[in-house]
């Protein structure tokens, strides 16, 4: 494309059927107990 | 639903429901102002007139031809189809515990939410090992098929308390033994001080994560994170810190600051982090009420703007330099992070995450400590309330007014529930400041990953 350039796999609707598997850490936890970023978290599903 | 934005030189579009982020040229970016699906087979020529005024015809009929292939891949205008999920959002198994192990604090930094470790309570506690022993088998026998399970040891401050701590990592790590495939991750926050050789190496030997809290820049954290005296903390940590990280091979810790009006600058803390030989640094705004002097208000909102800026170009120029960091705010995945389900629910707290104060009292989390409305029960009783667990296991981006109709709501999920409390009196309702300085954070985050890309399409 000429225009248009992507720069990801675009796939969260993908991982809305797989997921919800409950591995991953609870997101504020360990990591800075004042705000939430739930995406900078990263999946724990190896299957 | 689509965001864009120009940052840092690109045109940035992200297609909120498939998760897409496209880097676009000009015209693009402003066909985008003019088209919504469903798409014509051809390019409407009022389109083609107004956009003709700026850009070769041509150019604009191809341009629509990559909108509209975009579009039919569904990774642009892609459509809503997770509402329906929002219903799983019910009563989980437990999986993360906030163990209060002293309600006590030595130092008195200024700004603490824990009000120098009382939480808004009267009284200074320890937790007894006692009471540590029952959450844990608590959190063990509510952990339903969940094989990790967090456990936080925090404050107050924890290492006032540490004795405790050893005997509770050495009881968890018994229990597990119970289990097939139950591991405890042992974390700890700590304000440094009591640090000492024989901490460092327990804490580097047992604890998947540490947290280590310093402002940046000395005279930054000496005005807010002092002693009882009033006297400053930097010199005292500074060095025990940097010898815990060196023995922990730089794996898995955070130094974590907190930013108020008084450091708008506070790239410039992060960057002096990032010199100390820091690799993990985190800068969090203050959560304070308006009246503080050092508390942020809407009126800060531009110079936090742009200095989410400075320091999102700081970290580009950083990398080009060989000399890597990361921000916590601005680490995004943008392939492999969180599952479209975790991004519903959010943080989880009250539902799979709580935490226990000394006497044993049960809160959604660290941030609700005190909330009386919101005490879920005692660990001695051996249960919660499932009123309170069902209200907060339903909060998701889709029982969120505001939410539903965010751009961020996949990366920012529905924001922090003890803010939304705090601020608006309702944990569904989200507070306008975090909301938009997450999405500023965002916009950058996003950003750094396009400017990578850019740069790769360069060199090959
Ligand atoms: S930024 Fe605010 S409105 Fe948007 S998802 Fe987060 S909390 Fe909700
Ligand atoms: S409510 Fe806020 S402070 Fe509490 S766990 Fe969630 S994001 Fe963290």
């Amino acid at each position: 494309m000429k225009h248009i350039r992507t720069i990801n796999k675009a796939n969260l609707k993908q991982t809305a059927i797989k997921g919800g598997c409950g591995r991953c850490q609870a997101s504020c936890q360990s990591a800075c107990k004042t705000s939430c970023t739930v995406a900078n978290q990263k999946c724990e599903n190896s299957k | 639903m689509i965001h864009k934005y120009k940052l840092n030189g690109y045109n940035i579009v992200l297609d909120v429901h498939s998760g897409g982020v496209h880097l676009v040229d000009e015209l693009t970016y402003d066909m985008l102002d003019n088209v919504n699906p469903p798409f014509e087979e051809k390019c409407p020529e009022n389109i083609i007139e107004k956009l003709s005024r700026f850009y070769d015809r041509d150019e604009i009929l191809s341009c629509y031809e990559e909108v509209k292939e975009l579009y039919n891949e569904h990774i642009l205008f892609s459509d809503d189809t997770y509402e329906k999920f929002a219903k799983y959002s019910v009563a989980a198994p437990l999986k993360s515990m906030c163990l209060l192990v002293t309600m006590d604090c030595n130092l008195r930094c200024r700004y603490c939410f824990a009000e120098t470790g009382e939480y808004g309570m009267k009284k200074r506690k320890l937790m007894s090992f006692e009471t540590g022993k029952r959450a844990l088998d608590f959190l063990l026998e509510n952990s339903g098929d969940r094989e990790n399970l967090e456990v936080d040891f925090f404050g107050g401050e924890p290492l006032m308390n540490f004795d405790v701590v050893k005997q509770l990592v050495m009881y968890g790590r018994s229990r597990e033994k119970d289990y097939i495939n139950k591991h405890f991750r042992f974390t700890v926050t700590t304000n440094g001080i009591l640090l000492d050789d024989e901490k460092t190496d327990f804490i580097n030997r047992e604890m998947s994560n540490v947290v280590l809290s310093i402002d940046g820049r000395k005279e930054v954290n000496d005005r807010m994170r002092t002693h009882i005296n009033g006297s400053g903390t930097y010199d005292e940590i500074i060095e025990k810190y940097k010898k815990l990280v060196e023995k922990r091979k730089h794996q898995n810790y955070y130094v974590r600051g907190t930013f108020t009006k008084h450091n708008l600058d506070f790239t410039n803390d992060v960057l002096s982090l990032a010199e100390q030989g820091f690799k993990e640094i985190s800068a969090e705004p203050v959560v304070a009420p308006a009246k503080e002097d050092y508390a942020l208000t809407e009126r800060d909102l531009p110079a936090i703007f742009s200095e989410y800026e400075r320091l999102a170009q700081a970290i580009l120029v950083s990398d080009k330099q060989g000399k890597h960091f990361n921000f916590f705010h601005f680490m995004i995945d943008l392939d492999q992070g969180p599952c479209a389900i975790k991004r519903l629910r959010g943080c989880s707290s009250g539902n799979e995450y709580v935490a226990v104060t000394p006497d044993g009292d049960i809160y959604p989390c660290h941030q609700f400590v005190g909330v009386e409305k919101y005490r879920m029960g005692n660990i001695a009783e051996g249960k919660i309330n499932s009123d309170i667990r069902n209200e907060f296991a339903a909060a998701n981006i889709y029982s969120k007014d505001d939410c539903k109709n965010c751009w961020a709501k996949f990366y920012c999920s529905g924001g922090c529930n003890a803010n939304n409390y705090t601020y608006n009196g309702d944990i569904h309702s989200p507070y306008k400041i975090s909301c938009e300085l997450e999405k500023k954070r965002l916009e950058c985050a996003i950003m750094i990953k396009a400017a990578i890309a850019a740069e790769e399409q360069q060199e090959d």
